[in-house]
Parts: structure tokens; C-alpha cells; sequence
């Protein structure tokens, strides 16, 4: 996407919260959702003369999440402490690792409508979350350490995305391999998946970055495109007006779909990064890397390359329901049942997605009755309409939609005699419609075709319709 | 019998065992003891009576149904950075004044395991940072030697109560010199183990790299009764090594005939006063009278060593103590009116200068632009020093060199200076950074009578050698404590 000439060049920074049991530094639980403070310890609460002692399952979650991006992994990286105060933050300084981190050099492919682009991912590295601070008018800051210590991973992709797009794109890719290996669960609305943009713009052509701005926690795939277009092109007026942009952080208003400055590189903290002394090195043994190579599931790509080859779906719809595990586990179901199963997959992008809340993956249709409408609408059975009411009607209801059919008369009506004999009735009644068409107006065809529709019940054929509604409309012309 | 007070730990053990004495007897002597010498010495902090009794009638009822262990009922005093579950423990500082750990440190559950009565609290520079112990916010201690002098520091506390029979033992840390060096100027003896051989849980961390907690006794056996006690892995420390250990004691008793004995050369330069230097030298005489073989050797980064030292330990104590921002533990300002404000107000009026000139040293070493010429500049110089003791130790078993450069000062002597106390350092703090263990025992005294020290470094995880050529030298020379007692 460009702008007055301008690109956007966008690297982000994703937090990934690891669904481990417990904590990173200690057995505290991770659930979240608990009342506030009841899920800490001495350790997690930094108590003077507590240690912190890593959870090895921390360093299997990130190496899995390293291998399922083709990341090299570390055999030996190390800890660091990054010295900040903040009241969220008890120790004054997060526990996470700077120049030796476990996982570099990886990358994932994207799909979007225009093809297949490869984005990279600069590195894996894990660490502590802080706590939460919770803003209250009668007591004031109050502060939940639940969180403290609740492992994390940032995952930091290479500057290579060029549009609100593709950046979207690279987070479900990102969250479905996530997703797939089974380290998170991804829940933006609780979290567990954060985001930083990063964008800077130049001239199209040019070779050097402009300067960056960074956005933080973006909590939804909505906003973090609104975002980055409100960003794009305030980086780009500026320059024209003769500004310069200010590196800086930068807060993204979800109600007024604006960023505005929050604290420039100036204000930014020097964090003193060094080796934690607390932590010996994280070295990790051949054996070690391949037992966990071999834990992790095929991934989305590979689900999604059968769909291509096996049912003719486009990469892109293969994209979609690959995105979550359970949609394709549901889709695959369904798809050995029907004749149509890339109709099948259709119905699922256009009909269950537009009905599943996010984050969720809890569909109420059977996939066997989904393979049921899949076959009676690629069998020419039922009309398009008809399909998108039974699947929003087995939503609500469990019922075989075979039978609703059969018992309320959906079916669709493919008699070519009959269909003429609307259609015919319908020229006679609107002349105007008919004289808007003489003098070349192609939306008057629609309006016909709408009322053919609906003196059919909505059951009509819409194809052969509109090939009839095509053939009188000439002899009139 | 003898008085109590001036038994030592194995002679209390055994005159229990006999059943001679209970630990509520021992208890309350010591107790006593306190009352009657501490106006003086200044050594606690804090003393709990009634726990400690309580805790000495636990012992006694334990030893009844038939129980015993090497510390059963022998009472102790604690350095007060060491976390006591609900016992206040402040580092000596107004920052944690009030400070109450809801845990105890994995060497008080050690102790406490073996039901040891905890008669107190003692002093210590604040966060133990310093030599003479004159930096805590409370008090300052006094050398029962010589109650005008400093006891050293920072385990000032735990080295004074011992030489004045206010404990029969005590616990203290090491972070450069701060067991073993006090131990020279009190004449106690004094362990600075191996790096991960104790569990650092529980011991506010002054720089995480360096810290050990060891013991403080009145001489060598009873040093590694009480290393049995607290030594050994932790898994809440991920720096405690796995490994097993001996019996300390198993040595003591052995001769050291056919022990080699390195001199560095480097240890007995310029700044060393003649009669430390004469004393330590002549210490390594007896030691060849016994059998040993001294041999000199030469460890050139040694003269690097308290650079490095005080480059790391402050980089690591900036980072350690950011948490005593007000927000969460100890002492929070009154005066404030926005978060910036409560940070440095109360971090201003918590800390004392010391604390304050390591914290900006450290900060200063870490910041961006300089962390190379100094943080990492001296990591590289701990490898080299790692390295030379490795290559020292192929050619000795065991390293002797003085603790400090000079026996105990005046109070507020060298308080004003704070380069020339470091500089006391500089014998102490290179076996911080190589991780070895090392040993401090008195090997004579000077002119006045004041005690010198000599401390014995060994490989990683030999601490058993150095208590076997100490208790030798101590069976030829006498334990200093024991032959002059308190005061």
C-alpha cells in the first residue's frame, strides 16, 4: 500500500504468554482470571533474598515455538536482567535475555490475496511478565502481582511487512503455528497474545528506513490495523509538511482511531542489561532439541498445502482454516463426508467464521450436517441463500438440515419453465425498470433479479435466473 | 566445669550428650552473657530471648526421646541479612528496618532442623557493604578485643559476639572478605566456602555472583561441624552445586606432611604491615615444620582482582537493591507527591552513603557506553583469575596468604576514606571471584596483642583440606580465642 508515494515498512513484536502450569521463576499457577494477589509467592513478589530457579518447561515452550518459525536454536544462551522501576515490576528489574537469546534466524510465510510472501523472524526469547496495575477511584493504584513472573516469549520479526495487510496476515500465521504447537493459547482479549508495531515510512524505491515510531499493546487484529494506517499516513504528512518523525512510543486511541505520543527515545530508559548471577546458563543437549523436534505437530503450512493439492480450495481460503487447529480438525471431518468439500470450506469462511465470537472455536453445527448443506448446495439442491439460512438456523437449533428442507420446501427450484414464467410476470410489472435498462443502466438488472428472487421465495435457481432475465432483457432491447 | 561461654561448640554437643548440661542451661548463659557484655561490644541487633529459650526447651525435650544431631541444641547468632520467618531481618539498614521475612533461609531451616536456639540478630555494614561495620543505621559494633577498635566487616556483629562469648557460633556472609576478614580482626575463625556450596536462599543479596554464607567459631572443628550443618544443594538456588559433600570434620586430626603449601608473591607487597607480613610468613614456617612444603608462586592478575571486585559486586548490588524503591518493602518516604518522587525520596532517605556510592558505581558500570569499558571489561578479568588460580592449584594444594593487610583499626579511622578501605580488601575479594573456598584462623598477634589472621584457599569444593592443615596449625599454635577467651 502506498500513500503521496510513501511505503510503510512494519516489524512487530509479539508477547506471547506460554500456557505453562506454573510460573517461570516459580510453582505459582498461571491461570488467569484469579482474584488479585492470590496467585504469588515470596519468589514471584521479589522478597529480599528470594531466587529465582527457571522452569524447564518455559525453555521447551519457546524452543518448540523456535522450531515450528525454522528458527536455529540456541545450544547454549543465557538470562539477563533488564533494570527498570515501574510499581508493576517488585524486583525493579525483568528477568529476560538480551544478546544470547534461545531462538534466531527463523521465518514463516504468509498468504495473502495478492500470493505468498515470506516474512522473517529476527528472534525467540523468553521472559517474565509484570504485574498489573488496576486504576481505582476510591483507593487509588492498586497493584495484582498474579501476573508477575507469568512466562513470556517475544517473538521479532524482521522489518519486512509493507501494509496493515500483511501484518495481519503475519499474526494468525504467527498465532496458528503458536497455536498448533500447543505453547499458548493466544487469547488477545486475555492477553496472552500482545503486540508492538513498529513502522516507519520512505519514498517507494528507497532503500534506507525512515525513523520508527512504536505502538504498544494492541489488542485486537482490528486495531493493530487501524493503527498502522493512522500511522502510515501521519509519518507521511508529516514529512510533507517538512516535520521529522521522533522515534518515540506511541498510544493507539481505539475510540478515536488516532496514536498519539507517549514518552520519546529522550525519556527512554538506559536498561542496564547484564547476565543474571541468580541463573546459570541455559545449554541445551542434541538429544534435548531432537526429542522436542519430534513433539511438534504438522503445522499449518503443511495442512494447508493438502488442502490445495487434495481439494482445490485457494491457498488463501487454505490459510483461513488452518488457522486453528480445531477449525481444520473440523473442516477435515466434515470434508470426508461430502462430495463438495471444497464448497465446504467456503461455507465455513463465509458462514461459521462470520458467527464464531473470537478467540473462540466452539461450533455447534455437527460436521457431519454441515457436510450435509455442503452437498445439497454443490448438488444444486439449494441456492446459496438457502445454505447460509440453514447453517445460521442449526446455530440456534440441532436438527438435520436435510429433513428442514424436505419438510418446509427450501429446496431450491431449477425448473427452467417455471422460472421463465416469473420472470416473464416481473418484466411485465416494471416497465420502469425495464426503460432504466434501454438507456443502459446495469443496476436496474439487479432490481430484477431481486424481485425474480423473491417471488421464488428466495429458492429460485439464481444462476439459471439470471441467464433467462439476460436472454428477455435482450429481445427487449 | 568449665564456664559455658567458653566452650566450644563440640564440648557443648558432648557435655549435652552426657547429659552434663541441657540447651535451656546453655541457652541462658549465653543469654546472660549478652546481658552483661553486649552494653559494650554492640553485637545484636536484635536478641530473642523467649524464642531461643523456647527453642532450647525443644532441644532438651528432642535429646530426651532419644534424638541427636552434631548442633542439637547449641545456640547461634545470625548475621541479620540471613531471612528469619518472622524475625525482623534489616540488613542493618533503615530500609528494611522493619522488615519481617514471611520464610526462612534455607540455612535456618538447616538450623533449625537440628533445633539450634536463635539467640538474636547481629550487626552488620548495611547490606554488607563495607569493612569495619561502622556503616550500619543502628549501631556500631565494638572489637572485644579492644572496644576502640573496629570488629571488621560487614559480619562485624557475628565475628564480635563470637570472640566475646556472646554465641558459640555464628553465621555470617561473604561477599570480599566479609567473613574471613572480620574473623582475623576478632580472632575468630572464619569460612568463606566454596561459591554454590550453601544455599544463598534466604541471604539478602548483595552481588548474587559472590555472596556465600559460612560460619563463625572459636576455632577449626567447630567451623566444620557447622558447615555439616548448612552445607549442601538447594533447589530453590540455581546456583547451589549438586554434588555430594564430606563430613568437614573428617580431616581434622590428619598431619599435613607432603601438603603443598604457594605463597603468592603478590601478597606480601606494599601496604602489608611488617608484623602481619612477619606472622603470616612465620605461619608458613610452622607449616613446614609439620611436614608441608611451602613453595612461592606468582599470580600476577591478583593486583587486578579489587577493580574487578568492586566493579561487579556494585554493577550486581545496583541491580539487587533497585527493589527498595518504597513501592513494596521497608521504608517508604513521607514526602511525596508522584511515583518519581516516592522512589527517590525514599531511596534517598533509606539508604546511607555507602549504600548510595555502591548503587551509583554500579549503576554507572552498567550504563550504556560504558558497560564495556568497565562491567565487561572486569568479567574478563574474573576469567583470567579463574584461570590463574587453576593454574596456582597444579602446583599447591593449598594457597596462605594474610586476610587483611593490617590488624583491627580505631573506629572511625578509615570511615572517612572510603579508597582506603577498600584497599583492606585486596587479599579477601580474589577468592570471591574465583569461587574458591577459603579459610580464616588467627596465626599470632601483634605488639598490642591484637590478633592477625591468615586465611587458606583451596580448589573449588575442597574446603576439607583447608580445615585439615587449619586444625593442624591450630594443634601446634593454639586457637587464639580459646587461650586469651573474651576480652
Amino acid at each position: 500500500m502506498t500513500y503521496k508515494g510513501y511505503e510503510m515498512v512494519i516489524g512487530l513484536e509479539t508477547h506471547v504468554e506460554l500456557k505453562t502450569d506454573t510460573k517461570i521463576f516459580c510453582s505459582c499457577p498461571t491461570t488467569f482470571g484469579a482474584e488479585p494477589n492470590t496467585h504469588v509467592c515470596p519468589v514471584c513478589m521479589g522478597y529480599p533474598g528470594t531466587l529465582p530457579v527457571l522452569n524447564g518447561k518455559v525453555v521447551e515452550y519457546a524452543v518448540k515455538a523456535g522450531m515450528a518459525t525454522n528458527c536455529t536454536i540456541a545450544r547454549y544462551s543465557k538470562e539477563d536482567r533488564k533494570n527498570y522501576f515501574y510499581p508493576d515490576l517488585p524486583k525493579a528489574y525483568q528477568i529476560s535475555q538480551y544478546d544470547l537469546p534461545l531462538c534466531e534466524h527463523g521465518w514463516l510465510d504468509i498468504e495473502s490475496e495478492t500470493g505468498t510472501k515470506r516474512i522473517g523472524i529476527t528472534r525467540i526469547h523468553i521472559e517474565e511478565d509484570a504485574g498489573k496495575l488496576v486504576h481505582d477511584d476510591e483507593h487509588g493504584t492498586l497493584i495484582d502481582c498474579n501476573r508477575c513472573g507469568v512466562p513470556l516469549i517475544e517473538i521479532v520479526s524482521e522489518p519486512d511487512m509493507r501494509s496493515a495487510e500483511e501484518a495481519v496476515a503475519y499474526l494468525r500465521k504467527l498465532r496458528a503455528i503458536i497455536l498448533y504447537t500447543g505453547v499458548s493459547d493466544c487469547k488477545m482479549q486475555e492477553g496472552s497474545l500482545r503486540c508492538d508495531v513498529n513502522l516507519s515510512v520512505r519514498k517507494v524505491g528507497d532503500t534506507e528506513f525512515g525513523t520508527r515510531t512504536e505502538m504498544k499493546n494492541l489488542n485486537s487484529f482490528q486495531f493493530i490495523a487501524k493503527a498502522i494506517e493512522y500511522e502510515f499516513k501521519r509519518q507521511v504528512d508529516a514529512i510533507e509538511k517538512g516535520e521529522t518523525v521522533i522515534q518515540e512510543t506511541r498510544r493507539f486511541d481505539s475510540v478515536t482511531g488516532k496514536t498519539s505520543a507517549m514518552r520519546s527515545k529522550e525519556d527512554a530508559n538506559d536498561y542496564r542489561y547484564f547476565p543474571d548471577p541468580d541463573l546459570p546458563p541455559i545449554v541445551m543437549s542434541g538429544e534435548e532439541l531432537e526429542r522436542l523436534r519430534s513433539e511438534i505437530p504438522v503445522l499449518p503450512d503443511q495442512r494447508k498445502r493438502e488442502y490445495v493439492e487434495k481439494y482445490g480450495l485457494s491457498p488463501y481460503n487454505g490459510e483461513q482454516l488452518t488457522a486453528q487447529v480445531e477449525i481444520a480438525d473440523y473442516f477435515e471431518a466434515g470434508a470426508k463426508l461430502t462430495k463438495h468439500p471444497k464448497t465446504l470450506g467456503n461455507l465455513i469462511i463465509s458462514e461459521i467464521f462470520r458467527l464464531l465470537p473470537q478467540d473462540s472455536v466452539n461450533i455447534p453445527i455437527s460436521a457431519a450436517n454441515m457436510a450435509k448443506i455442503a452437498d445439497m448446495y454443490g448438488d444444486g439442491l439449494i441456492n446459496s441463500g438457502t445454505a447460509k439460512k440453514l447453517v445460521s438456523r442449526l446455530w440456534e437449533e440441532n436438527a438435520d438440515p436435510a429433513e428442514i428442507v424436505e419438510r418446509e420446501g427450501l429446496g431450491q427450484i431449477n425448473d427452467r419453465e417455471a422460472l421463465a414464467a416469473v420472470i416473464a410476470e416481473v418484466i411485465a410489472k416494471n416497465p420502469k425498470s425495464v426503460e432504466d435498462f434501454r438507456k443502459g443502466k446495469l443496476q436496474a438488472v439487479k432490481a430484477l433479479m431481486g424481485q425474480a428472487m423473491g417471488k421464488t421465495g428466495g429458492r429460485g435457481n439464481p444462476n439459471m435466473i439470471q441467464e433467462i432475465l439476460d436472454a428477455e432483457l435482450e429481445k427487449l432491447r | 566445669m568449665t564456664e559455658i561461654t567458653t566452650m566450644t561448640v563440640r564440648e557443648l554437643s558432648r557435655a549435652m550428650e552426657a547429659g552434663q548440661l541441657t540447651s535451656e542451661e546453655i541457652t541462658r548463659s549465653y543469654l546472660t552473657s549478652i546481658d552483661e557484655n553486649d552494653g559494650k561490644v554492640n553485637g545484636y541487633i536484635t536478641v530473642t530471648p523467649e524464642a531461643a529459650l523456647e527453642a532450647a526447651r525443644a532441644a532438651d525435650k528432642a535429646r530426651r526421646e532419644g534424638k541427636n544431631a552434631p548442633l542439637l541444641g547449641v545456640p547461634a547468632a545470625i548475621k541479620d541479612n540471613i531471612c528469619t520467618k518472622g524475625l525482623k531481618t534489616t540488613c542493618a539498614s533503615k530500609m528494611l528496618g522493619n522488615f519481617v521475612p514471611p520464610y526462612d533461609a534455607t540455612v535456618m531451616e538447616k538450623l533449625n532442623a537440628q533445633t539450634v536456639p536463635v539467640l538474636g540478630k547481629v550487626n552488620m555494614d548495611e547490606f554488607a557493604m563495607g569493612s569495619s561495620t561502622e556503616n550500619s543505621a543502628f549501631k556500631i559494633t565494638h572489637n572485644p578485643r579492644d572496644t576502640e577498635r573496629v570488629p571488621g566487616g560487614s559480619s562485624g556483629g557475628s565475628a564480635a559476639v563470637v570472640a566475646a562469648n556472646e554465641a558459640p557460633f555464628a553465621l555470617g556472609s561473604d561477599t570480599g572478605g566479609s567473613i574471613r576478614q572480620p574473623a582475623a580482626f576478632c580472632g575468630v575463625v572464619g569460612m568463606k566456602p566454596t561459591y554454590g556450596r550453601v544455599s544463598r536462599y534466604g541471604l539478602v543479596a548483595f552481588a548474587s555472583s559472590l555472596d556465600q554464607i559460612g560460619p563463625l567459631t572459636k576455632n577449626v572443628e567447630d567451623n566444620a561441624l557447622v558447615l555439616n550443618a548448612i552445607a549442601g544443594y538447594d533447589r530453590r538456588d540455581a546456583t547451589s552445586v549438586n554434588n555430594e559433600y564430606p563430613d568437614f570434620t573428617s580431616q581434622i586430626g590428619r598431619d599435613v606432611k607432603g601438603l603443598k603449601i604457594g605463597l603468592l608473591k603478590q601478597s606480601f607487597g606494599q601496604g602489608i604491615s611488617g608484623e602481619v607480613k612477619s606472622s603470616v610468613l612465620n605461619a608458613a614456617r610452622v607449616f613446614e615444620k609439620l611436614g608441608a612444603e611451602t613453595v612461592e608462586l606468582s599470580m600476577p592478575s591478583l593486583e587486578k582482582a579489587l577493580p574487578a571486585y568492586y566493579v561487579i559486586s556494585s554493577a550486581e548490588a545496583s541491580s539487587n537493591l533497585a527493589r527498595f524503591d518504597g513501592v513494596r518493602y521497608g521504608y517508604r518516604s513521607e514526602n511525596y507527591s508522584d511515583i518519581t518522587e516516592l522512589y527517590r525520596n525514599s531511596r534517598s532517605e533509606g539508604f546511607g552513603p555507602e549504600v548510595k556510592r555502591r548503587i551509583m558505581l554500579g549503576t554507572f558500570a552498567l550504563s550504556s557506553g560504558y558497560y564495556d569499558a568497565y562491567y565487561k571489561k572486569a568479567l574478563q578479568m574474573r576469567t583470567i583469575i579463574m584461570n590463574e588460580y587453576e593454574r596456582i592449584f597444579e602446583s599447591c594444594d593449598v594457597i596462605l596468604s594474610p586476610v587483611a593487610p593490617t590488624v583491627a583499626y580505631k573506629i572511625g579511622e578509615k570511615s572517612q576514606n572510603p579508597l582506603e578501605m577498600y584497599l583492606g580488601d585486596i587479599y579477601t575479594v580474589p577468592v570471591n571471584i574465583g569461587g574458591i573456598p577459603s579459610l580464616s584462623l588467627p596465626c599470632g598477634s601483634d605488639s598490642d596483642g591484637l590478633p592477625i589472621g591468615m586465611q587458606l584457599m583451596g580448589r573449588h569444593f575442597d574446603e576439607a583440606t583447608l580445615y585439615r592443615a587449619g586444625a593442624a596449625f591450630e594443634a601446634e599454635n593454639g586457637a587464639y580465642h580459646l587461650e586469651r577467651g573474651a576480652f
